[in-house]
């Protein structure tokens, strides 16, 4: 019976999932087109150029370096806030202790245009100018989730014996903290935050709320495709963040496939 | 002197072993302290903010001076039902049943291959495959759109070489979802909601369908079911909570958004838009806090009608 699939099932999985990936391999041709102006396809030509150009653009240069600060930071802020809830949550029964889950997940599972004008008229109320800060603050509260929920998934398969053992071998909760748990917890932590680090370093709608002039490299690209300059920087630039969401991503994945879902969403 | 020297390490060693005993000892303070930073974070600045944001809902402008005026009224939860902003919520409530509608449809063919058919590697690659584009850049993702549905774009170059220029160009006539090219129409809009939002759907539809025991099949087939009929009364029926789960997700995304509304699909605004507008170079945070009140409340009741159809069980 479940022998084999059919071949329409075959072909409509198969339509399907070009469909997921066709677009990003488009946007890796556009970089290399010779084709200023348009969106022509085919590409007229294929050239390297405009790499070079890319890299050689101060703008560029600054929104990059600037959500890579950004991106560190919360990542930073997220690991440690979330780590701790991970640690208070797994294995504890308590009064409340659902709504301290869904308070972690809520920065998520609202629409990001909420979280980001609550905020903004947060800061707005109590006159606190846009800056750095503010951009880290918005990303950090929808990071925390993300380290959680690789934490908590790694602390409920970690065996409670082996603390137990620490503890019978006269270490004391920080010993056991040091030397059992963390080197347990290190690969799902690692994963947590690189996953946190590709959502903030992509993140653009939570973004256009909490920063003032300031550009981070979603923001450039948005402000591109509104109105686009130039067409083929924007197209390097679609390629690198390709590129810097791509790896982390991976890398979470074989930190914790046996764990199942990365959760989180983004 | 030896004394001296071992001292100050002993004591912080002492130190940290009777601290480590008492939260040992008190699991309840340790959890506790472990929870105050997070909860402070979280408690404070989150739920502080958007507070903030639900009290400015019932705040009004003056309309002469163009300053908010900080006293309760429900003025402006009134001003929603204005026609104009009334045709923004309803319209972007049509849209995003459209988009939940797409990408069930677009996901259900994948959810059921990887959950029936695909067994080891192919399994894995087909998590990878399904998880990789939900991660990757929103903002890239809605840019290839923008190449893609283009007027020189490959869409349009690819219904040129199969001869189905024609096809599209009916799609396009169409009243109210049609315009002038794809990249405007609110066909195109749908399309890359769509797209955006399908691995949210196929996830739970996948895990619903895994649960879905080989031998209930087997024994539809056994009782005389064709295929197709085993498939639309027992197959479809079990996915449903699957379906039900994705679309918070699908509809939910679509009635936040306002990026991709600026870059794909015609010039009216949807509700996303609509909130940054107001609040932005409109000035009327009120407004713009009242309309962001309505995805919460849309929301509220969607998952209330989710979990009703077992949509909670199947993550």
């Amino acid at each position: 019976m479940r022998s084999k699939a059919s071949l329409k099932l075959k072909i409509a999985a198969g339509i399907g999932l070009l469909f997921l990936h066709a677009p990003l391999a488009f946007v890796i041709l556009y970089a290399f087109t010779t084709e200023e102006r348009s969106y022509q396809f085919p590409p007229p030509g294929l050239t390297l150029k405009w790499f070079g150009v890319t890299f050689a653009r101060p703008d560029v240069w600054n929104a990059l370096v600037l959500s890579l600060r950004v991106a560190t930071i919360a990542t930073v802020i997220a690991l440690t806030l979330g780590t701790m809830a991970a640690g208070a949550l797994a294995r504890t029964r308590f009064f409340g202790r659902e709504v301290i889950s869904l308070l972690i997940i809520l920065p998520i599972a609202l629409p990001g245009i909420i979280t980001g004008i609550a905020l903004r008229s947060a800061f707005n109320l109590l006159d606190i100018p846009f800056s750095f800060w503010t951009i880290v603050v918005g990303h950090a509260t929808f990071c925390v989730v993300v380290v959680h929920n690789n934490a908590i998934a790694r602390l409920r398969r970690l065996s409670p014996s082996i603390v137990e053992a620490s503890y019978d071998l006269g270490a004391d909760s920080f010993q056991t903290f040091r030397f059992v748990i963390l080197p347990n917890l290190g690969t799902a932590l690692l994963a947590g935050s690189m996953l946190a680090f590709a959502l903030s370093f992509d993140e653009v709608i939570v973004t256009t709320f909490t920063a003032g002039q300031q550009a981070t490299l979603p923001i450039w690209m948005l402000n591109e495709l509104i109105r686009p300059r130039q067409r083929p920087v924007t197209n390097v630039v679609a390629v690198i963040v390709i590129a810097l969401t791509f790896l982390p991503i991976l890398a979470a994945y074989y930190l914790t496939r046996e764990e199942g879902p990365a959760s989180g969403g983004g | 002197m030896t004394s001296v020297a071992l001292d100050p390490p002993m004591a912080r060693e002492a130190l940290s072993r009777r601290l480590s005993s008492v939260l040992f000892a008190k699991r309840g303070l340790l959890v506790t302290l472990l929870l105050v930073p997070p909860l402070l974070w979280l408690g404070v600045v989150y739920v502080g903010s958007l507070i903030a944001l639900l009290i400015q809902s019932f705040f009004s402008i003056d309309e002469f001076s163009g300053t908010i005026v900080r006293e309760f009224t429900l003025k402006t939860y009134a001003e929603l039902l204005r026609p104009a902003n009334l045709d923004v919520i309803l319209r972007t409530l049509a849209i995003a049943t459209f988009v939940t509608f797409a990408s069930a449809v677009l996901a259900f063919p994948i959810a059921y291959y990887a959950a029936r058919y695909a067994r080891g590697r192919t399994k894995a690659t087909f998590y990878i495959a399904i998880v990789m584009p939900l991660w990757s850049s929103y903002l890239v993702k809605v840019y290839a759109w923008k190449l893609l549905l283009a007027k020189e774009g490959a869409v349009a170059w690819g219904a040129d070489r199969l001869g189905a220029t024609p096809m599209v160009d009916a799609l396009l006539s169409m009243p109210f979802v049609g315009g002038p090219s794809l990249s405007v129409s609110y066909l195109g809009q749908a399309l890359v909601f769509a797209y955006l939002w399908l691995p949210f759907m196929i996830l739970p539809i996948q895990a619903a369908l895994e649960r879905v025991p080989a031998s209930l099949i087997e024994a539809s087939a056994d009782l005389g079911a064709a295929p197709g009929q085993t498939f639309r009364t027992v197959t479809l029926p079990l996915a449903l909570p699957g379906v039900a789960a994705g679309s918070i997700f699908t509809f939910s995304l679509t009635l936040g958004d306002y990026i991709l509304p600026q870059i794909i699909g015609p010039s009216t605004l949807l509700l996303g838009q609509t909130v940054y507008v107001l609040q932005g170079t409109a000035g009327n945070i009120p407004l713009a806090a009242a309309f962001a009140v309505v995805p919460i409340i849309v929301m509220g009741f969607y998952l209330f009608a989710a979990k009703r159809l077992g949509a909670f069980d199947a993550f």
